[in-house]
């Protein structure tokens, strides 16, 4: 299995060495052929690909291309996109098709690239393994009977088979750069607010994140470009002057404090991921970085405190979906209750109407002070844990997921085993921080390993330079997975 | 046992912008059903509100219009449920911190003011319409209305009759137009109230148990509704029943009020702060901002117009009862002294608002304008007109036939205030009844307004009637 990095293809569009309709044909050729064992993508639909990619040859001969022009990419099925099926990975909009484009797809329409198809998730991006989906199981390049991670798995799976350069993700505590670990490429969430939730699928609106995913750092940076921008329409938009994210890409390290919380070394840790981690932290010595110790304290609490609070607003976030308007609707029913009830008892699955009940249970009259204030308060305390880690280093790093790639029906009979696969990812969320994957070495398996770079509000220029030189003196995001995949 | 009666009133006015609290679509009413409804009104997936600033304006001009605290931070909140005319599963409010905290309303009940005391006004958007009767075997739904920016407006248990609930809901009515909040169309269902109503003995201190009247939307219905609300609390609790805490319904067609839910099928709303929305905050220079902007309130007008031009308080109640008709009043006073100031609020709030009920029309509607008013006025002030030739030169301006001038002309409806010419009349006329003359002569009293009479007969009503008075008197007596 081969791939290119979206650089390299916009390179080749740019010198004229290929068109648009012929990568985006080869794109869909690679679908064609292995999507059928992943099952990455939900929907594809190659008339309309190419349509969108002659449009775009057309738009670089008249010269008017920019950098993303005629670049193919996957969108996760969170997004709506104009005239797609927009299923969230749900029996409950297995039957959408949006009437309008999410602010990303938007975007990065008018940017000229090319949509392949949209991607396989789970069901609400209430997952972390993609098992979750009514479109079922994603299955990870490097592993067949392994998961990919989740809930943006099915991006990830089609970075890293190269089925597409690049993809977009969502991330609400982990959901961009767990899959990303696992499936061995990059990924990032932005600060809260920097990309326009409008037409993103709501799961919990105070932490969803929209972010990229791709091969390397300077894909990630050309993405983000893209996708970032205020946006009236969405109110926790933000107002921000434009940034280039590649822009710092190649400064030096020299004198980068990095911070290194002794929290990330917690039990359940894989002894191979910790010494992956530990392996890639210290080239960064070499890099010109130093490193400081920092804590927070209280990074224990976010699984409960996430757990609280995702399900609060998802319990809300999910009440439009009452077989009223559109989405599934029971066949029979009785009455107007009755319809509710076998509506959302059909049309979710049993994650989705755990976090229901969950989030219901913490809002209620008797429970909210106990549950949902309390959460609030400790997340409050959680960011200001990162906040005071700041005064002492520039990005904090450590593990992304505490394993490497689990077996498929490992954990799904356990949600409480599945919730602690988040455990490093969440707590940048509830604090609202950017955090980023970079792939960083494998385990004994032959399975991916992910470095977490979490940085400073507003820092992401910051973080994929440091990702990016990493990159420049390794090899670990030009692994592709040939070994595992035994088509 | 005598029993008193306690009302608080919540009260949901409609602002009056031209789109939704937090979507763009229009609030027009009455168009084609769903026509008004865009992706976020229908909650398609992914869709996110995006606050009407002139929602949150005019919610701080009623803020400071009852003297209300504004919130320098105050939060949207969700209430939760299902119903199909609620698209999202949930209605944006606020709850914990409503934008408004506080405030008064002074009413006019028979000649006593009364202040009531107001909790809270907050912003919160409307639901969509379920349409039972339309179709058969199901339910219609209509989102043009859901997402119509609402300021519910929250009042203390502070009233003690229906009297007096009516005058606030009329008080409030008034004020909310005055500072052009709210259209105030109850038939639109622009502006509606609930009820909440107890009684207790006389002498109590502890409130009854209350029952909620909903949606009643014409003053009429309100006056009713607690009319028959408090007779069937007191009933009740006088056969040794007690009250349930309830939600009822008034009927129009029957007057009385029937029972929807008890406080056992009381939803939990499950409120928490919208995560997508912001919290509102308000700083020190937008509320200034809006105070530059705010007009002279109703009350304090009045008090200019009994200081300006010594109107009765009464009469300047009137005047102020709306916005339009203090300005109309203002322009037909404009540069007046305080005599014409009275004249004019005289005739305005005599013939014209007489005729302006009458023909079911506004002050903004008169078929006399408030400069035509004042031509009238000038015309009784300079002696051309007596009141009774005024009326009917008033009644020929309301008919269309021109200013006040151009009917004196055209009718010949001079008033005769020459005193030579009024003298040569009054002669003949002593001359002619010499039997009246005596008997005034042998003191009755009665013979003189008899003169009178044939004085004005004589000039067809048009002889100035002090003067006629005077020359009578000064010739009787020689």
């Amino acid at each position: 299995m081969t791939y290119q990095t979206l650089q390299s293809l916009a390179q080749n569009l740019a010198k004229g060495a290929c068109s648009s309709v012929e990568i985006t044909q080869d794109y869909l050729n690679k679908i064609n052929e292995l999507n059928p064992s992943l099952n990455c993508f939900i929907s594809v639909d190659p008339a309309r690909s190419l349509a969108q990619a002659a449009q775009a040859d057309q738009r670089r001969a008249r010269g008017e291309a920019g950098p993303l022009t005629g670049i193919p990419l996957a969108h996760k099925d969170i997004f709506c996109a104009k005239d797609w099926l927009t299923t969230c990975g749900s029996k409950m909009l297995s039957n959408f098709v949006s009437p309008y484009d999410a602010h990303v797809v938007e975007s990065l329409n008018a940017a000229g690239m090319v949509t392949l198809g949209k991607t396989n998730m789970d069901e609400f991006a209430m997952g972390s393994s993609n098992e979750t989906s009514f479109f079922g199981a994603v299955h990870n390049p490097w592993d067949l009977n392994r998961v990919p991670g989740g809930s943006s798995g099915g991006s990830a799976a089609a970075v890293a088979a190269g089925l597409a350069p690049v993809a977009t993700g969502t991330d609400t505590g982990g959901s961009i750069r767990q899959p990303a670990a696992l499936t061995g490429i990059c990924g990032l969430k932005p600060t809260y607010g920097t990309v326009s939730r409008y037409g993103m699928i709501a799961f919990a609106s105070s932490l969803d994140q929209a972010g990229p995913m791709a091969h390397t750092a300077a894909d990630l940076a050309l993405l983000l470009n893209a996708m970032v921008g205020f946006d009236g329409r969405d109110s926790t938009s933000l107002e921000r002057p434009s940034t280039d994210y590649t822009g710092q890409l190649t400064q030096s390290l020299k004198g980068l404090r990095i911070g290194l919380p002794k929290e990330f070394l917690a039990a359940g840790l894989a002894p191979e991921v910790e010494q992956a981690v530990a392996a890639a932290i210290a080239q960064y010595q070499q890099l010109g970085a130093t490193f400081v110790d920092v804590t927070l304290p209280n990074m224990g609490l976010s699984v409960p405190v996430y757990y609280v609070l995702a399900p609060a607003e998802a319990s809300s976030n999910l009440s439009r979906y009452d077989g009223v308007r559109y989405g599934h609707r029971a066949a029979e029913y009785v009455d107007l209750m009755d319809m509710y009830k076998r509506s959302r008892a059909e049309g979710f699955g049993a994650e989705v109407k755990r976090r229901i009940l969950i989030g219901t249970y913490v809002l209620s009259h008797g429970y909210y002070d106990a549950y949902y204030i309390r959460a609030q308060k400790l997340r409050r305390l959680i960011a200001q844990d990162f906040v005071a880690a700041f005064a002492h280093c520039d990005v904090i790093m450590g593990p992304t997921s505490p394993t490497t790639a689990f077996k498929l029906g490992e954990k799904s009979a356990d949600p409480l085993q599945m919730y602690l696969s988040d455990i490093y990812t969440i707590g940048v969320n509830l604090a609202g921080l950017p955090g980023m994957s970079i792939p960083c070495g494998f385990d004994g398996q032959g399975l991916p390993v992910g470095l977490q770079i979490i940085g400073n509000y507003f820092d992401e220029a910051r973080m994929l330079n440091v990702a990016h030189q990493l990159q420049q003196v390794s090899d670990w995001h030009l692994r592709a997975p040939t070994a595992g995949v035994q088509l | 046992m005598k029993w008193e009666v306690v009302i608080g009133l919540e009260t949901h006015a409609q602002l009056s912008t031209v789109s939704k609290i937090f979507s763009g679509a229009s609030t027009a009413f009455g168009a084609v059903a769903n026509s008004q409804a865009c992706a976020v009104d229908i909650a398609l997936p992914g869709v996110l509100p995006v606050l009407n600033t002139g929602a949150v304006e005019r919610a701080i001009r009623f803020g400071l219009a009852v003297g209300g605290e504004v919130s320098p931070y105050s939060v949207f909140a969700r209430k939760n449920y299902f119903y199909p005319d609620l698209p999202k599963g949930y209605q944006i409010s606020q709850f914990e911190l409503p934008i408004v905290v506080g405030g008064t309303l002074t009413i006019t009940v028979g000649e006593q003011d009364k202040t009531i005391r107001l909790t809270r006004a907050h912003l919160e958007e409307d639901a969509g319409k379920s349409l039972h009767e339309e179709f058969r075997d199901r339910t219609g739904i209509d989102l043009n209305r859901a997402g119509t920016p609402l300021l519910e407006i929250v009042s203390e248990p502070d009233m003690r009759s229906a009297a007096e609930a009516v005058a606030y809901a009329r008080t409030l009515h008034s004020l909310v137009r005055w500072i052009d909040v709210c259209d105030g169309n109850m038939q639109e269902g622009s502006f509606r109230c609930d009820a909440n109503v107890s009684v207790r003995p006389m002498g109590s201190t502890v409130l009854g148990t209350r029952r909620e009247i909903k949606n009643l939307n014409s003053f009429r219905f309100l006056q009713q509704a607690i009319d028959y609300e408090v007779q069937w609390q007191i009933g009740e609790l006088e056969d040794g029943r007690s009250i349930q805490q309830a939600t009822v319904l008034f009927d129009p067609a029957s007057g009385e009020t029937r029972m929807m839910r008890t406080k056992e099928d009381a939803h939990d709303y499950r409120y928490f702060p919208d995560p997508d929305l912001l919290p509102l905050a308000v700083s020190p220079e937008r509320l200034a901002a809006v105070r530059a902007q705010m007009p002279m309130l109703p009350t304090e007008r009045r008090q200019v117009l009994v200081d300006t031009y010594g109107l009765t308080v009464y009469d300047a109640a009137q005047l102020t009862a709306s916005r339009e008709l203090a300005e109309y009043f203002d322009r037909a006073a404009a540069g007046a002294t305080e005599q014409v100031g009275k004249l004019c609020a005289n005739w305005i709030c005599g013939a014209l608002s007489a005729s302006l009920n009458e023909a079911g029309l506004d002050i903004t509607q008169s078929r006399v304008s408030a400069q035509q008013l004042r031509g009238l006025v000038d015309r009784v002030l300079d002696q051309t007109l007596s009141n009774k030739m005024a009326k009917l030169v008033f009644d020929a301006m309301w008919l269309g036939e021109g200013d006040a001038d151009q009917i004196i002309a055209a009718k010949g409806l001079k008033q005769i205030s020459d005193s030579g010419e009024l003298a040569r009349v009054i002669d003949e006329i002593l001359a002619a009844q010499p039997q009246l003359v005596a008997d005034f002569k042998s003191g009755k009293e009665k013979a003189f307004n008899a003169l009178v009479g044939q004085v004005m007969r004589a000039t067809r009503g048009s002889a100035n009637p002090q003067q006629v008075n005077d020359i009578l008197r000064s010739k009787l007596a020689v």
